[in-house]
């Protein structure tokens, strides 16, 4: 008898990935030897891992394809944003000021998606995408028209301006439609970032060792065989898109509260395709995968400036080979040998 | 109440032997059940009864509805007209899930297994509504997870363990061959704790050795789960060696019920099978 | 009032063709050809080429324009759908979704992101009926639409290719049975629907003379939106939605708001996926168990 299963020595090595690359971090920083421009890619880094961590959820460990993902993250961002701003009197500590943004900024993101996932989980294949989709264009729209402004008898909201909020004179104006929210006071730290990562991975590695997961993925497997077995298909769809859009709300809120500006055009459909690019290249239902592969492509942009413009059509043609080989039997049988003989050399060589 | 008004009414029986547990209350009682697709009537006027603890097959042409009446009675088609009792209990109005959960558990022609899970894990999900926990008990792994976990662990090998099939546990349940799909499909229903297993086919593909070895199977678990078994079959061996009553269905039609041997003497049904005889 | 109706049925006209295209392809490879919208764009920027680089007028123009669409559509297929005839939807539509975003970052790099101004193509004067004046364009685009849906539903009923493409759509391997080549017809379905986008690419781009990479991206949503609105796999459905979508996006931007007359159509499609997913004329399609 084996001490632990498989799973749990995976899902324990995820967690020793994340724990190295902070310290490997932490000590070229502390060195001096990271570079300002990476250094300022270290929270971005963060969210965009826990936005291809949630994505997965949905679309590797559910079945389901989200193209609207970058909406939660947009409503968690500016959800955030209110919070922080609001509380800047109330808390004035930063560290616990930041937590309770990035937990309102989930919950309500997962509000979001309850919202949301109820009409839409009732949708299969390409509806759904285009669905979400759809809803992701439509939190676009309503976040790129909606004003919210402070004074001293609360928060106003509106749809129209910023005159419309009606403020009292010494009131702040927190988000200004287009020109999204301004003058954001930076409370992201990378420490807070690494932590988020590993409860958003301690989530969904347990989650998918237990009942509920179990659940997901035979519905994910075989719908109508699921529901054969007594399983209540709707309430575990919902919940792996709800848990889902939660984090992704989380990782908006990281994300947003690491910049002096942002705006809502960021989270567009580019946004989700970037987080699907990610969980693609890292292999659908791949958690590491998904760590590495949004970690290395956030970081390779900025080293490769020069190939800038070539970096989307790239992206497009990853999406497109991945797909292609990962669908052919035969293409897989060589990459796998391939690997197979890599190995046998590689242990080769150790013996010796 | 409904119930006892019914039965004072002399109605003809729909048990398919009236005989069989005549004091007995019936545990699925099917009438008047009738689908229309489009303008094309699939299934029309199907009466059965089963008792508590009856192994009954259901067998005639191809076409003739036999997989239709299983997603009648499942719920995968809502029924046109006609009624099912599942203990006295109406399920009309239910999906296919609470369906499963009321008490009735299926297979499948085409084998729906979930492929990429393995084979433990295709037997827990079929635990899935008897060893229960919540989600925050699952991710913050609590004492409930380690118990109820160790509960269905058990279970599991126990119900594999009708077929021999515990060795299998950890192997990709879409990598086993053709048989042990089929076998792993029917642990997997009485999993869910059914009074009445559905088999559709549960022989297709098997070879002969494997065929009467799932015959004794069919009737271990009978008497170990105490369960009503409705199959559907092509197998004649294994129907008559199995069933201990029989519906014959042509066109959508009922049109002979009865014990095997009544069956395998019915005019009519040798007629269904064979066409019309001109000459002995 | 008026005008605003005619304009909608102008813009709703664009969509009807751009839907034509979705609801084929969807109807006989069930997929949703995410670089549709896509092929439009390439379908304008061809036919910008030809009459502002090399001065040709304006219908051998649009004939160029269709022909490389055609040619494009049917690269398109081969190399990115077909081999994965087999694989799983979601499979198809990362795929779809790669080659949208491949013919757009493509065309940023041969174009750039700043806008072209489009020619005009249609160099008629504008109706004048009473006070109201209407376009030549919105008059154009209308009549291209009506010649195009009479032809194609001449064409799928009564031309042996056309049955070929329905009989498909029902059932390809009783198809193939027939003796009826499948992969064929396939590929000449995107090849009639990446033609008909060239048309649509033209006419968007003479309503709305501004061209980007981006450019047909939205319509092309938009236009998904029409043939799922009207009934996926529906001809007349695809017209039908098509022209109310145009009518209503119009009447949103007129009445309601021009920044969330986007999330107005949308909320469109959302509605009615939620209360009648197989659309106004669409048909049922069972699962089979």
């Amino acid at each position: 008898m084996k001490k632990f299963s498989k799973q749990t020595i995976s899902g324990f090595v995820n967690y020793g990935i994340i724990i190295v690359f902070f310290l490997l971090f932490q000590i070229l920083s502390a060195t001096g030897n990271l570079g300002s421009s990476l250094k300022g890619q270290l929270i971005p880094i963060c969210s965009y891992i826990i936005m291809a961590l949630s994505l997965n959820l949905v679309v590797g460990i559910s079945g389901e394809l989200s193209l609207g993902h970058a909406g939660f993250m947009s409503v968690g961002a500016f959800t955030g944003v209110v919070v922080a701003n609001s509380l800047s009197t109330a808390v004035p500590n930063g560290i616990v000021r930041l937590f309770i943004a990035l937990f309102i900024g989930a919950f309500v993101a997962g509000i979001a998606g309850i919202i949301i996932g109820i009409p839409v989980l009732r949708l299969r294949g390409d509806y759904l995408a285009i669905v979400t989709l759809a809803f992701g264009e439509i939190i676009k729209n309503v976040l790129n028209c909606l004003y919210v402004g402070i004074d001293g008898r609360g928060l106003h909201f509106s749809l129209k301006d910023e005159q419309s909020l009606h403020m009292e004179p010494g009131g702040r104006t927190i988000l200004s439609g287009p020109m999204g929210a301004l003058g954001i006071t930076k409370l992201s730290t990378f420490f807070v970032g690494i932590i988020l990562i590993l409860l958003v991975l301690f989530y969904i590695q347990n989650f998918v060792n237990s009942r509920p997961g179990r659940a997901i993925a035979a519905i994910r497997d075989n719908r109508i065989a699921a529901e054969a077995c007594g399983i209540p298909v709707t309430k575990y769809k919902l919940m792996a898109f709800v848990t889902s859009a939660a984090m992704a709300g989380s990782a908006g809120a990281l994300y947003a509260l690491n910049f002096s500006t942002v705006v809502p055009k960021k989270f567009d459909f580019n946004t989700s395709i970037l987080v699907l690019v990610f969980v693609v290249l890292g292999g659908i239902g791949n958690l590491r995968g998904s760590i590495i592969a949004a970690a290395v492509l956030t970081v390779l942009p900025e080293l490769l400036r020069e190939f800038q413009d070539y970096r989307m059509l790239a992206y497009a043609i990853v999406l497109i080979l991945v797909m292609l080989v990962t669908n052919n039997e035969k293409a897989m049988a060589f990459i796998n040998s391939k690997i197979k003989s890599l190995f046998k050399k590689l242990r080769k060589g150790e013996a010796r | 109440m409904s119930n006892k008004d019914i039965k004072l009414v002399q109605l003809p029986s729909p048990n398919f032997v009236p005989e069989r547990d005549v004091n007995k209350p019936l545990m699925l009682e099917v009438s008047h059940l009738g689908i229309d697709f489009g303008g094309l009537t699939a299934v029309n006027d199907f009466n059965i009864g089963m008792s508590p603890t009856e192994i009954s097959g259901l067998i005639g042409p191809n076409g003739a509805g036999k997989t239709t009446v299983f997603n009648l009675l499942t719920k995968v088609y809502e029924p046109t007209r006609g009624t099912i009792l599942l203990d006295g209990r109406d399920t009309h109005g239910m999906n296919t899930i609470q369906v499963n959960q009321a008490g009735i558990a299926r297979t499948f022609q085409n084998i729906r297994l979930f492929d990429k899970l393995t084979v433990e894990d295709n037997v827990k999900i079929g635990l899935h509504n008897s060893i229960k926990y919540h989600m925050p008990t699952g991710v913050f792994r609590l004492p409930k997870y380690w118990k109820e976990e160790k509960k269905a662990h058990d279970r599991a090998m126990e119900l594999l363990s009708i077929f021999d099939m515990q060795g299998m546990a950890k192997y990709i349940a879409g990598s086993l061959p053709y048989g042990a799909q089929r076998r792993l499909e029917i642990v997997r229903a009485l999993a869910t704790e059914p009074k009445l297993l559905l088999l559709d086919e549960p022989a297709a593909g098997m070879n002969p050795s494997e065929t009467s070895e799932l015959m004794e199977n069919i009737e271990k678990i009978r008497d170990e789960f105490q369960i009503a078994i409705l199959l559907i079959e092509h197998d004649m061996n294994l129907v008559m060696g199995v069933c201990e009553s029989i519906a014959v269905l042509n066109f959508g039609e009922i049109i002979a019920k009865g014990t095997p041997s009544d069956i395998q003497n019915n005019p009519k049904v040798i007629e269904a099978y064979l066409g019309k005889q001109k000459e002995g | 009032m008026l005008s605003y109706l005619i304009n909608g049925i102008s813009l709703g006209s664009v969509y009807a063709i751009i839907a034509l295209g979705y609801t084929m392809v969807y109807g006989i490879a069930k997929m949703l050809n995410f670089a549709h919208g896509d092929v439009i764009m390439i379908g304008g920027y061809m036919a910008f080429c030809s009459t502002s680089y090399l001065g040709w007028p304006a219908i051998p123009s649009v004939l160029f324009s269709i022909i490389v669409c055609t040619m494009l559509g049917i690269v398109i297929e081969r190399l990115a759908y077909k081999p994965l005839r087999d694989a799983s939807s979601l499979a198809v539509l990362i795929t779809a979704i790669g080659v949208s975003y491949f013919l757009q970052n493509a065309a940023l790099l041969i174009w750039s992101s700043n806008p072209k101004a489009f020619p005009n193509m249609v160099d008629l004067p504008n109706l004048v009926v009473g006070d109201i004046q209407i376009s030549s364009v919105a008059i154009v685009t209308i009549i291209a639409c009506i010649v195009i849906m009479i032809a194609l539903t001449m064409f799928t009923t009564k031309t042996k290719l056309g049955k070929a493409m329905r009989a498909v759509s029902e059932d390809k391997g009783a198809a193939q049975l027939m003796g009826i080549n499948v992969n064929a017809t396939i590929s000449m379905t995107f090849a009639i629907g990446s033609g008909l986008a060239a048309i649509a690419g033209v006419l968007l781009c003479s309503a709305y003379p501004t061209l980007m990479p981006t450019t047909g991206a939205m319509p092309g949503i938009k236009a998904f939106t029409a043939a799922v609105f009207g009934g996926i796999g529906s001809i007349p459905g695809a017209m039908l939605g098509g022209i109310l979508l145009g009518i209503i996006e119009i009447f949103a931007k007129a009445y309601i708001s021009t920044q969330l007359s986007d999330a107005i159509v949308f909320a469109v499609l959302i509605i009615v996926l939620i209360v009648k997913p197989t659309g106004l004329l669409g048909k049922k399609m069972a699962e089979k168990v």
